[in-house]
């Protein structure tokens, strides 16, 4: 192991240790922990300029007020209409494209299957006006399904590289012995193969939906007003609305970062074997 | 079973047919969104676009052959834009050695250590919009923290965002936050599958400290190296959502990036420049290519070990 | 009728509604507008009088958040477009009207003597000769000043006639010495720079050649664009220090607060001020003092206007809403509301707000001419490279020879000799 366990260290370096662990952590994370005193702090503290001194209160009519005076609960709701689906269809779409690279030998398969890594790494601005454009000409423009159809397309990219591999790894001679047996092809993706996908689908999952519900990009691309933006570029105009209200802002922030941040404690597991595929061989 | 009756020339066909019926949804849709545009915007850079068409519903774009690109060469916020992105993409590589470093720090069995590596990892997890704002917060003039603790230590408060010569830099450390993050938790990973033997095998050879992190450890590590370097450019060179909630790429232009003046270029308030907007987006894809070839390269030399 | 719509689903219900029981013996016009709630409701009240005149005719108006309207526009005039369109006069319709978007509608303005009780925006609503646009209302530009402020100061508070330009720096100087912004500003949306810029250029050289510089007629090398930058430059010091990286509102609080005693804006901002907590007592407003002597005094002040669009489908009953809306009743009822300015040189404005009087009287009595701000007058591309080199003279003055460089490279590739 390295580095050397601190348990075989003198004590006073254990002693060290437990201690600058904790402060480490406050350091790292001071920026958001002020956040999220702000987003406690009553509006009257900050425009005494008591910014940083000890509350006069704890403030959780801030969260209130952005419920029911701002959209925020509908922009909420309109990430999720837009995650969920993307997260469904890019999972689907990409078992049986990760399946069929995976299992069948055929000649254009290390094409496709680059194609798809290729097309995962392109810098988004390249695709923005031809999408935008063809979301527009379809009458998709503004709808939470326009967005969630061009995120399930280029979320199959990176999908279809994570299934294919993890398909790799397992016993071909499942499937060998299936098509001794003569089961059909779509049988042994459905009862062989997916049963085994279980660990996949739910990191690819936890994946998709954190970079989902974090897109801003596209969000700002292809919708624009409170019936279908989702909570990133509605944060964004709140923001414009909120000027030098930092305790709005806040809310607003510590509220658009909870469900991916639930997500990923729920779901710690499959969210780090996700993100660190191909990190360890 | 009904197909166990299947002949032995049917199977082969079903067997050929599969593949592509399996990739047929994905592969249609990756092909209308990813690919197809990707030309489009190549073909759009060689015209004068301004997004609109007329009333029968016809393109109202001029050819213009190379003249975007010739502009974009004389173009001084375009430069400014290239240089940022260069910024961007060599601190961006200062992700590396901090989230070995947190990763190092992080790895051992102590109790809790578990919670503390999650809440490490935490800043990655939030969006980058969030991410801006809390900085913006951070850096905020007359009473942000950074500037109060600069005006307690020089006397005169530091507004980092008005500051054409350090806004870029500013950014960057929000854009670094969680990116170490990341780097981090690959390193952890990473740091996890050391195979011990070797560790034991060079301390018994005397190995310590920087020699055994240089010549053992980080060699076995660079699989998560190669991640690691790959998702820190892809994430330089996308740096637009920063850009955008921070400083909207001011003051003067001076925190402008590419994947920025494109979006600025084609759909901002005095955009709507389309051909001019995806030619920035050509020179960003090139860029990219770069990488993204070297990455093909690397995973099809991989593939052939197999 | 009216309908409060936003978005598609309310949109739908609209049709529905209009298509059934109205539909037989009412002639619909459509209304695409960017309203905030207070003009919205002031835009339906006018609605509603004008479809009790003419009963036959129903305008259904669809309300677009203000800064999505900016994008819609662009879908809507080319895939469904209503019979009228909210948007704004000079160079920020070009692009529609030279696309073919927006219908020509001179007509309108001869049949209703508009070309004399609109003099003043016939300029701004006309393009090679034809007009375009119906413009309804407008703000004033000026100085809002702190009075509280200029008594902490120890400054003597300005009277209704403004001060002269030397007396303004020789406030400032004091103002600085107070530790107060003597102007204050928020530029990290660049525009209100341009509020400066503008003034202190129509203010060294006239209506006619601040045109013409957003025309691209004119060398920012010139000695006569220079001019303006060193009078901009004897602002520059006294000008909020971080303005780059706040926005309006920011300084608005400085402002309110008594930490920056003048604040060159639009009328729009007294409501902001106000809820700082500002009274008419403590807060002013004169016009930009003059700098070069017997220049006709030019003032600034942003016209919003409604369009018919080329894919009208009623655009006769659309018309007679246009003539409604150029009206001095309409336009005196409209304004009256929203606390700006009618266009219409017969309407009234509410003798009860000394903002709105100010601004009126500095209007009608402006001889030089009426400016647009300069992201209207200037092509969009040429605007926007002018507000960087404002922003940027005000943070670097001394990176003048650069800035006008590279704005007079931008002038010469925009407009080619």
């Amino acid at each position: 192991m390295f580095p050397r366990p601190i348990q075989k260290s003198s004590t006073a370096a254990q002693w060290v240790y437990s201690i600058a662990l904790p402060v480490a952590l406050l350091l790292w994370l001071f920026p958001l922990l002020g956040v999220a005193l702000t987003s406690l702090r009553p509006a009257s503290d900050l425009a005494q300029g008591n910014y940083f001194g000890m509350p006069s209160g704890i403030a959780w009519e801030n969260y209130k007020f952005i419920f029911t005076e701002t959209p925020i609960g509908q922009y909420m709701l309109n990430s999720m209409w837009v995650t969920i689906p993307t997260v469904i269809g890019a999972v689907s779409l990409s078992l049986m494209t990760g399946f069929a690279l995976a299992v069948y030998g055929f000649r254009a398969n290390i094409l496709v299957f680059f194609m798809f890594v290729a097309g995962n790494f392109v810098p988004f601005q390249i695709l923005m006006v031809p999408v935008r454009d063809m979301t527009l000409q379809l009458g998709m423009y503004d709808t939470w399904y326009g967005l969630a159809l061009f995120h399930i397309a280029f979320q199959t990219g990176f999908c279809t590289l994570f299934m294919r591999n993890f398909i790799k790894a397992l016993p071909y001679e499942l499937i060998e012995a299936a098509r001794v047996e003569g089961v059909s092809e779509w049988r042994i993706f459905w009862y062989i193969v997916l049963p085994l996908m279980r660990p996949a689908i739910a990191a690819l999952s936890v994946l998709v939906f954190t970079f989902i519900w974090n897109d801003f990009f596209w969000a700002t691309v292809l919708t624009q007003g409170v019936d279908s933006q989702p909570i990133t570029a509605g944060l964004s105009s709140l923001n414009g609305q909120w000027i030098a209200q930092w305790h709005l802002v806040s809310a607003g922030s510590i509220l658009a970062a909870l469900p991916p941040v639930a997500m990923f404690f729920l779901m710690q597991k499959h969210f780090i074997a996700g993100l660190t595929l191909g990190a360890v061989k | 079973m009904a197909e166990a009756a299947t002949t032995a020339p049917r199977r082969w066909t079903q067997r050929t047919l599969a593949p592509w019926l399996f990739l047929a949804p994905g592969l249609i849709m990756f092909t209308i969104y990813v690919l197809w545009p990707i030309v489009e915007s190549v073909t759009l850079s060689f015209y004068d676009w301004n997004g609109l068409y007329d009333r029968d519903g016809a393109f109202t774009g001029t050819f213009v052959g190379m003249g975007n690109y010739a502009e974009l060469m004389g173009d001084p916020a375009f430069t400014t834009s290239l240089w940022n992105n260069l910024k961007w993409l060599v601190l961006y590589m200062l992700a590396l050695p901090i989230g070995l470093f947190i990763a190092i720090f992080l790895n051992q069995t102590v109790t809790g250590i578990r919670l503390y590596k999650s809440l490490f990892f935490f800043p990655f997890v939030i969006s980058q919009v969030v991410v801006g704002l809390i900085f913006a917060w951070f850096y905020a003039p007359n009473f942000g923290l950074l500037y109060l603790l600069t005006e307690a230590i020089t006397g005169k408060g530091t507004a980092i965002l008005a500051d054409p010569d350090l806004v870029t830099y500013g950014i960057i450390a929000a854009g670094l936050w969680p990116q170490i993050a990341y780097v981090m938790i690959l390193y952890l990973t990473g740091l996890n599958n050391v195979a011990p033997d070797q560790i034991e095998a060079a301390r018994l050879d005397g190995a310590k400290g920087w020699r055994m992190l240089w010549y053992v450890v980080l060699p076995q590590l660079r699989p998560a190296t190669f991640i690691a370097v790959i998702v820190t450019v892809i994430g330089a060179l996308r740096s637009f959502d920063l850009v955008s909630i921070m400083t909207s790429g001011g003051p003067f232009g001076s925190s402008r990036v590419l994947s920025y003046y494109m979006y600025e270029m084609a759909l901002g308030e005095f955009g709507f420049r389309m051909g001019y907007g995806a030619a920035i987006a050509v020179v960003l894809f090139a860029i990219m290519m770069i990488f993204i070839s070297g990455f093909i390269w690397k995973m099809w030399r991989d593939e052939k070990e197999r | 009728m009216v309908h409060k719509l936003t978005g598609a689903l309310a949109l739908g219900a609209a049709l529905l509604l209009s298509t059934s029981a109205f539909a037989q013996d009412k002639r619909v016009v459509t209304w695409n507008a960017d309203y905030d709630p207070i003009p919205l409701a002031a835009a339906e009240a006018l609605i509603a009088d004008f479809e009790a005149a003419n009963p036959e005719i129903d305008v259904v108006l669809t309300n677009f958040d203000h800064e999505a309207y900016k994008n819609a526009i662009r879908n809507f005039l080319t895939a469904d477009p209503p019979d009228l369109a909210n948007w704004y006069a000079a160079n920020r319709m070009r692009p529609f009207v030279e696309a073919g978007l927006f219908a020509d509608i001179s007509d309108v303005w001869a049949n209703n003597g508009l070309m004399e009780s609109l003099a003043a925006s016939v300029p701004s609503s006309t393009i090679d000769g034809k007009q375009y646009a119906i413009p309804y209302t407008y703000y004033q530009w000026g100085i809002y000043y702190n009075r509280d402020a200029y008594k902490a100061a120890g400054v003597d508070v300005p009277g209704p006639e403004g001060v002269t330009w030397d007396q303004f720096l020789a406030n400032c100087e004091k103002f600085k010495a107070a530790g107060i912004d003597c102007v204050t500003t928020g530029s990290s949306a660049l525009w209100p720079v341009a509020g400066i810029f503008d003034y202190v250029s129509l203010r060294t050289n006239g209506y006619q050649f601040h045109s013409d510089l957003a025309a691209g007629k004119i060398s920012w090398t010139s000695p006569e664009a220079r001019a303006v930058f060193e009078n901009l430059g004897k602002l520059q010091p006294y000008v909020t220090e971080n303005h780059a990286a706040i926005d309006w509102q920011d300084a608005a609080a400085l402002f309110v607060q008594g930490k920056a005693a003048n604040y060159v804006m639009g009328n729009f901002a007294v409501g902001v001020f106000k809820e700082g907590g500002m009274t008419n007592d403590n807060l002013g407003f004169m016009v930009f003092p003059e700098i070069t002597a017997g220049i006709a005094r030019a003032e600034e002040a942003p016209t919003d206007t409604i369009h018919l669009t080329s894919g009208a489908k009623n655009p006769d009953d659309a018309k007679t809403f246009l003539a409604y809306m150029a009206s001095a009743e309409a336009q005196s009822k409209w304004n009256a509301a929203v606390g700006q300015l009618p266009t219409n040189k017969n309407a009234t404005v509410d003798a009860a707000d000394p903002f709105l009087t100010a601004g009126f009287q500095a209007l009608s009595t402006s001889t030089g001419g009426i400016a647009q701000f300069w992201d209207r007058d200037a092509d969009a591309e040429y605007a926007k490279a002018g507000m960087e080199g404002f922003q940027r003279f005000l943070v670097q003055p001394e990176a003048l020879e650069e800035i006008l460089a590279q704005l007079e490279a931008t002038r010469t590739r925009l407009f080619p000799q």
